[in-house]
């Protein structure tokens, strides 16, 4: 536990607003400008996904609460770019941007942006692990939600799915671990499984008794139950 | 054994703050200078926008839909390996590499979130609507699945069970809904337009055949 990001079945959020299937993509015309920002300084290799993810969640819970979506995502890109050593602080405060960066090889032009959005960044990877369970089999999370690497680091076992038991719906083959690849560790690829959780496991007052919740979790976040 | 700095977690010391408070300007703040350094290409920017506004969207997952619906076999492929079956028909790349179809039925109804952050399969939806980003959307899903459901006019039948899936991973979902009736004689083109971007997240029903 956890950070201000982790906010599976927390309560006091109000009415979901749904919006028109034809209302603009971007609302504003910043929207736009942050993520293309976000996707094209990625590009230089300083940092993979579960970094810039840890990044944003790292946001003072003050500063993610009052962000609006792209707001998070400038927060953590700036704070990466200084974080990583793209940018001085000096710099980013506005002062004179100096010399042509030495990543400046890496920038992403205009006609390389098809075919680097077209390729992706797949996630699985081999491993030496093998799968210790499968499909129909019973398992529970870990007791507690949390990186076991890094205090207070990154993990995709969201703190509603601690100390659950559930049964393995699925067998994704094996990828990077972002508990280790956010903080540098390495890619660490293990079995990833979808667990399926009865709505009753996760919650003192389910809505319906027939309802569940699946979740991708590693292998490392789960035991056979006991 | 390594561990973030705590200083990281005091906002004084946290480098956006450095930036201008107005979010728009603080986009451009951030442009200008990674301009300077060579480090951006603002055409490149362009580019991206371009994509995510005009080219890729919830129409790419409308045409999968509407296939599934009309040809058994390709149906089939999505069951057996959706990630290769949508990549057949040209859908692939960031935030769609590995793909997983769910099938709504008239017992069991599926519904997409990420309540880490934002997971959604881009090459088939394009970028997330606001309201899928939102804290209300990303906290309630997971435990009150039908009142969100409430929220969007979608109303279940008690014998219907409710499957939210969770993308705390990168394997992204995407709903097939249920083909409504009285679509028989309709083409997949046709069929492409009764499903809304909605239905394949799972807070709506795919739309009824035009009278």
């Amino acid at each position: 536990m956890s950070r201000v990001h982790d906010m599976g079945g927390r309560f006091g959020d109000g009415a979901v607003r749904p919006e028109g299937e034809g209302d603009p993509v971007f609302h504003e015309d910043w929207h736009a400008r942050a993520l293309a920002l976000t996707l094209a300084a990625g590009s230089l290799g300083k940092w993979n996904i579960d970094v810039s993810r840890h990044a944003r969640e790292c946001l003072a819970p003050k500063d993610y609460t009052a962000f609006g979506y792209y707001e998070k995502w400038l927060g953590g890109l700036a704070d990466l770019l200084v974080n990583t050593g793209v940018l001085t602080r000096e710099e980013l405060a506005g002062a004179d941007a100096g010399a042509i960066s030495d990543l400046a090889e890496r920038k992403l032009t205009s006609d390389q942006v098809a075919g680097v959005l077209a390729k992706g960044g797949p996630a699985d990877r081999d491993s030496a692990v093998a799968p210790a369970f499968a499909a129909g089999d019973a398992v529970q999370t870990r007791a507690r939600a949390g990186n076991v690497m890094v205090a207070g680091g990154h993990t995709r076992l969201p703190a509603y799915a601690a100390a659950a038991r559930g049964r393995i719906l699925r067998y994704h083959g094996t990828h990077v671990l972002p508990d280790s690849s956010a903080h540098g560790l390495g890619d660490a690829p293990e079995p990833l499984y979808a667990v399926v959780f009865a709505a009753s496991e996760l919650w003192l007052h389910p809505e319906h008794p027939g309802d569940e919740v699946v979740l991708d979790l590693w292998q490392s976040y789960l035991e056979p139950a006991r | 054994m390594p561990h973030d700095s705590h200083d990281h977690d005091h906002d004084h010391d946290h480098p956006h703050s450095l930036l201008p408070s107005d979010p728009a300007l603080r986009v451009k703040a951030l442009e200008t200078v990674l301009t300077a350094k060579g480090l951006i290409d603002p055409a490149a920017l362009d580019e991206i926008i371009d994509t995510y506004e005009n080219r890729i969207g919830p129409r790419n997952g409308a045409r999968v839909v509407a296939k599934a619906w009309s040809d058994p076999g390709f149906a089939q492929a999505l069951r057996d390996d959706a990630t290769q079956a949508v990549a057949d028909l040209g859908y692939y790349g960031r935030q769609g590499e590995h793909l997983v179809v769910v099938e709504n039925t008239p017992e069991r109804h599926n519904m997409v979130v990420c309540t880490l952050c934002s997971c959604y399969p881009w090459p088939l939806l394009g970028i997330p609507p606001g309201w899928y980003k939102s804290d209300a959307y990303r906290a309630r899903a997971v435990r009150e699945p039908r009142a969100v459901l409430a929220d969007f006019g979608v109303h279940l039948p008690e014998d219907t069970s409710v499957r939210v899936w969770d993308s705390t991973a990168e394997v992204r979902y995407l709903v097939l809904p249920m083909r409504p009736a009285g679509t028989e004689d309709l083409d997949e083109e046709a069929l492409a337009g009764l499903v809304s971007r909605d239905s394949m997240i799972g807070t709506a029903l795919a739309g009824a055949a035009p009278a």
